[in-house]
């Protein structure tokens, strides 16, 4: 009887096992599992800032009247061309025929200003509404013609249509379509096991190009242990934004895997409360800049993934100005710096960090590196939604840790009331006159300026820029290397 | 016995009521605000607002905790903030992975636990009960989450025996199923069986000094003989209530396992939901949890009451 | 049955020195560690042991030696702390609804003790956490709180039994006060199981500690816990196992010993429990 027993279990034991071989087998593969870290907590991307919402839908589920593609240009999407007026101030967009929504119904102009005029409407809920605050109206010509009217010229128009804040919707679709995305793109929404992950279809009635997949896995893993173990036993074959960068090395030794670096938008930057009354002085905000040792940072926290930055704007932007020189480690100028603003005794400050692993880590990296020029600091890890409430918004802190992921987002520095509390006027009319400026040189001129004029100021610590550091199956191609806007671009990706 | 019965359903009632309330009220103290949470860093006021009357997170406290005991009568636990879909079917979507696994865990225990019990108790003052006593206390001084996260990389990353996490589903069918499962519940039980293997020995000796035992021995009857016969049945029931506690403790205490083999079960959601702010999610959770505990309690207390009518004054 | 007098006291010497071993290794990190704890060293991480670091460096080049030190220096403080509020509010409780029996205030303690027993341990810790922020000061918290029931119904049963005694009934009729008779007759007669008790509870502690820090809410960086040093290092199970394996064994052995050592406390003191868990 025992033995019966245990031969049934041993029995089990090694179908269990061959079933895991089976699955890594090698027939023609046409699904592929994606691992994010985390959950979107809906699917509209025009309905919130979520990162993890563009992740799963862009160019998947949802397209725009532009994209962006890899190398973070723009191209046509729904839009095959579009003219611009003379006076800059009007767009006319040309709709590619023969789109249709997932539902069956046919994609028109007027879906398109139903979608513009629904995002820029007073009750909006969109997450980016500043994209579209420059629209005066939006006027369906024809079938396929979309007229957008501008108050101002705006030469990052076409730019801003590429958002994932952007894409088309159909107006019958428009109020489930969290739970139920309706969109013109390449795959289908399936399901969506909540806490666990969204499974997409292909579409095979897309416009455009085929895709080679027919079925997409979203899985969704926060614990960087856990998304280390998935990744190393194949139930995943992506991981484009790979949490533990601790574990590459063990990855880029393993035939079996790939590990793709791109560049992010996210500027990773020591913010600082500039109305806090140590920190309110440019000399300790100096101080600070010269007490950091940035590829310390970049070692420990992100095991050598990220570009050092001296400046809030991406070193892969052809308008980078490389200012890294100009907070060089240097703590002796450092201590200097807080002896003549009267901090020769020490100086405490609380460090407050939201969850990735680059402010948990680099936040002690940096505690450490500025007790050695005599600040103090107390460390609290919060959540992100404790972080909202205290630092974002309640702007109760000194200094904290985070990426700034949005492209082109130096503006934020305009705003007085932004969670930093950098209040210089000439920084704002710089940014005005940034707005209405559609000259490429002009422009490129101005963001030098601005850049410049961040950095003098030690508005914050500029650390580094993010690395996108991912895991894939080496026979997997076609993903996105680099991160203009958070996107999991599946159009592209086959099987070896 | 009518009384009785009446007067157990009546507490459970009662503390399912207290509990409730207490849970509201605690939940309602929890700063942060899901709205802002959902909107992102550069949301303006008025989207928040927007957003913060469409959750209903405005009004007197009374007036929603009345709301939400209403909709808990109707098996309505509201809809998710973060979600914005029934907590009721999330729930249930998560009790699919729960419960197996809390069974799965259970059933390990058991099986481990009764017969390493019932050999220590037989052997007792031998080296072998000293033995087995020694590693049961091993089980128990060994923190569930490393041994899961050894347990995993041994053999899923380097033998690869078995799936490293994540829940097929049961339309994969059973095998694979249950191999998913299988790891996570060998975690779970370890410290579980040691301790319900101590209880089993000490109950089963305990038993064994009571005077009818020693009569049954007198008779001519074998240690052994006697412990089958006799003895099992007396035992079980400190034993019975431990595994009650258990199978409670396991649904919910399975948060740090979920998360080391990404199983999303119930303690991943109630997890992610306190760090997104989805407190009528918590709420929803905990309530079930409680109810889970109250509910074998009192089944237990039952079941005594039954067996033993002395103990139906208390 | 008599005890086994061979090996009941090994196990209780074997608990008792374990224990003291890292009681030991907790005191001496106040005054000496072999590196300072605060001091990273980025490119002298994950190294093995070697004569310069007895149990290797961590992620951020940290002497492992020195972090376990002072990591149990914090866990074991933490744990403490929690019996202390268990124990402090628990005790009194206990007392009180004994010298009351019947009473509706004995009803009320018991009945919310039930309650609290009946809320998941870990999700309410968590949620204390989410709530007032991670510090060791939450965790203390949301462990001593799960203390209090543990307490306050031990040393109610054991106080209700002593109240039988026909010196404390003597005693009542002489006038004196319930807190006199709880202070002077009854507590000194249930030390020993409070100390058998607070042993478990300590361990269970250390154990719980472990688990929220793991999961990132217990003391803050750059203080060191045994569980901090799991977590911090958890994605380098596979590639360098030195790192989880030593705290891991450390609680393992943390825990072990006061078990050990609880046991055979409790079967030196009370003959009557002997074999139980």
């Amino acid at each position: 009887m025992r033995r019966s027993f245990t031969s049934h279990f041993m029995a089990g034991a090694v179908a269990i096992g061959l079933s895991a071989v089976a699955f890594g087998g090698a027939w023609a593969q046409t699904s592929v599992t994606i691992g994010m870290q985390l959950e979107p907590p809906h699917l509209d991307p025009t309905g919130g800032a979520a990162a993890a919402i563009d992740e799963v839908v862009y160019a998947n589920v949802f397209e725009g009247l532009t994209r962006f593609r890899s190398d973070g240009s723009v191209a046509p999407a729904l839009a095959k061309s579009w003219d611009i007026s003379d006076d800059g101030k009007t767009y006319t967009f040309h709709l590619n025929s023969g789109v249709s929504f997932h539902d069956g119904s046919s994609l028109t102009a007027d879906d398109v200003k139903f979608s513009l005029d629904r995002a820029r409407a007073e009750d909006s809920t969109n997450a980016q509404k500043a994209l579209f605050a420059g629209i005066e109206s939006v006027e369906a010509v024809d079938d396929t013609t979309v007229k957008v009217m501008l108050a101002n010229p705006d030469g990052a128009f076409v730019t801003k249509m590429a958002w994932g804040d952007a894409v088309i919707l159909a107006p019958e679709s428009a109020a489930d379509v969290g739970a139920n995305p309706v969109g013109t793109g390449p795959f289908k929404f399936d399901r969506w096991v909540r806490g666990d992950r969204v499974e997409l279809v292909r579409n095979p009635d897309y416009w455009g190009d085929a895709v080679a997949l027919e079925q997409a896995t979203f899985k969704f893993i926060s614990d960087p242990n856990a998304a280390f173990a998935a990744v190393m036993s194949g139930d995943i074959d992506a991981f484009p934004g790979y949490p533990a960068p601790e574990t590459l090395a063990a990855f880029e030794a393993d035939p079996r895997f790939n590990v793709v670096v791109g560049s992010t938008e996210g500027e990773t930057i020591l913010s600082t409360n500039n109305k806090a009354e140590a920190l309110s002085d440019v000399r300790v905000r100096e101080a600070i800049a010269h007490a950091i040792n940035r590829q310390e940072i970049i070692d420990g926290a992100m095991f050598g993934f990220g570009t050092p930055i001296g400046t809030h704007f991406a070193p892969h932007n052809p308008d980078y100005l490389d200012l890294t020189g100009q907070s060089n480690y240097d703590p002796a100028r450092s201590k200097e710096l807080l002896k003549a603003a009267g901090y020769e005794n020490g100086l405490k400050l609380t460090l407050k960090l939201p969850p990735p692993s680059y402010a948990r880590r680099g936040g002690e990296i940096i505690a450490a590196q500025l007790r050695e020029v005599g600040i103090e600091t107390e460390i609290s890890n919060l959540e992100w939604a404790q972080w909202l409430e205290q630092v974002f918004r309640g702007k109760d802190y000194d200094l904290t840790i985070v990426s700034h992921t949005e492209p082109m987002d130096i503006n934020i520095y305009a705003r007085p009331g932004y969670y930093f509390q950098y209040d210089n006027p000439a920084f704002q009319d710089l940014m005005k006159t940034l707005d209405v400026e559609a000259d490429p040189a002009k422009r490129s001129a101005l963001y030098k300026q601005a850049q410049q004029m961040i950095a003098d100021d030690y508005v914050n610590g500029y650390l580094f820029q993010l690395a996108r550091t991912g895991v894939v199956n080496a026979k997997l191609k076609g993903l996105w290397q680099n991160a203009p806007t958070q996107a999991n671009d599946l159009t592209a990706v086959h099987w070896d | 016995m009518l009384a009785f019965l009446t007067a157990r359903l009546l507490t459970m009632i009662a503390s399912l009521l207290v509990a409730s309330l207490a849970i509201f009220v605690m939940l309602d103290l929890v700063p942060g605000d899901p709205a802002s949470l959902m909107l992102g860093l550069n949301a303006t006021p008025e989207a928040l607002n927007a957003l913060r009357q469409e959750l209903g997170l405005d009004g007197p406290w009374p007036q929603r905790y009345l709301e939400w005991i209403a909709g808990l009568l109707r098996g309505d636990f509201g809809v998710s903030y973060t979600y914005r879909v029934p907590v009721t079917g999330l729930i249930v979507e998560r009790l699919a992975i729960s419960l197996p696994l809390a069974i799965y865990a259970l059933g390990l225990t058991i099986v481990l636990a009764f017969p390493v019990g019932l050999i220590a108790a037989a052997s007792r003052k031998t080296w072998g009960d000293v033995t087995i006593m020694g590693l049961t206390q091993l089980g128990i001084a060994v923190p569930n989450f490393w041994f899961a996260i050894q347990l995993q990389v041994l053999f899923a990353l380097v033998l690869r025996w078995l799936p490293a996490g994540s829940f097929p589903g049961w339309e994969a069918g059973l095998l694979p199923a249950l191999g998913a499962l299988t790891l996570p519940a060998f975690a779970l039980a370890l410290p579980q069986a040691s301790i319900l293997a101590r209880v089993m020995r000490s109950s089963v000796l305990e038993t064994m000094h009571q005077d009818y035992m020693r009569s049954a021995r007198a008779k001519g009857l074998s240690r052994a003989g006697t412990l089958v016969k006799h003895g099992l049945r007396n035992a079980m029931i400190p034993v019975l209530t431990i595994i009650g506690l258990q199978f409670a403790f396991l649904l919910a205490g399975a948060i740090i396992i979920e998360n080391v083999f990404y199983l999303s079960g119930l303690g991943n959601l109630v997890f992610k939901a306190i760090s997104q702010r989805d407190l009528i999610v918590v709420r929803a959770c905990v309530m079930v949890l409680v109810f889970a505990v109250i509910a074998v309690n009192t089944v237990v207390d039952l079941a005594y009451g039954l067996v033993d009518p002395r103990l139906r004054r208390r | 049955m008599p005890p086994s007098r061979r090996t009941l006291p090994t196990a209780f010497v074997l608990g008792a020195v374990i224990t003291a071993i890292f009681l030991a290794l907790a005191l001496a990190s106040f005054f000496w560690t072999p590196y300072d704890v605060t001091k990273l060293a980025v490119m002298q991480r994950m190294k093995l042991p070697t004569n310069l670091h007895w149990l290797g460096t961590d992620n951020m080049g940290r002497d492992m030696l020195s972090m376990i030190m002072v990591g149990t220096r914090t866990s074991i403080a933490v744990a403490l702390v929690a019996v202390g509020v268990g124990v402090g509010l628990g005790l009194p409780l206990g007392l009180l609804a004994a010298s009351r029996h019947g009473s509706l205030l004995d009803e009320a303690v018991m009945r919310s003790n039930d309650l609290v027993f009946a809320f998941p341990s870990l999700v309410i810790a968590i949620l204390i956490t989410a709530a007032f922020g991670p510090s060791a000061f939450n965790a203390i918290l949301a462990i001593g709180i799960f203390n209090i029931p543990v307490f306050a119904r031990l040393s109610r049963g054991a106080a209700l039994s002593l109240w039988q005694l026909d010196y404390v009934r003597f005693a009542q009729t002489a006038g004196k006060s319930a807190l006199r008779i709880s202070v002077e007759h009854i507590l000194p007669n249930i030390l020993n199981v409070l100390i058998v008790q607070m042993t478990i509870q300590f361990s269970l502690g250390i154990l719980a500690e472990s688990g929220l820090s793991y999961i990132g809410l217990g003391v803050q960086p750059p203080t060191p816990s045994l569980g901090r040093m799991l977590a911090d290092n958890r994605t380098l199970t596979a590639l360098a196992p030195h790192l989880t394996l030593i705290p891991g064994m450390a609680i393992v052995l943390i825990v072990l010993g006061l078990n050990l050592l609880g046991d055979g406390l409790r079967d030196l003191t009370d003959p009557k429990l002997r074999g139980r868990t």
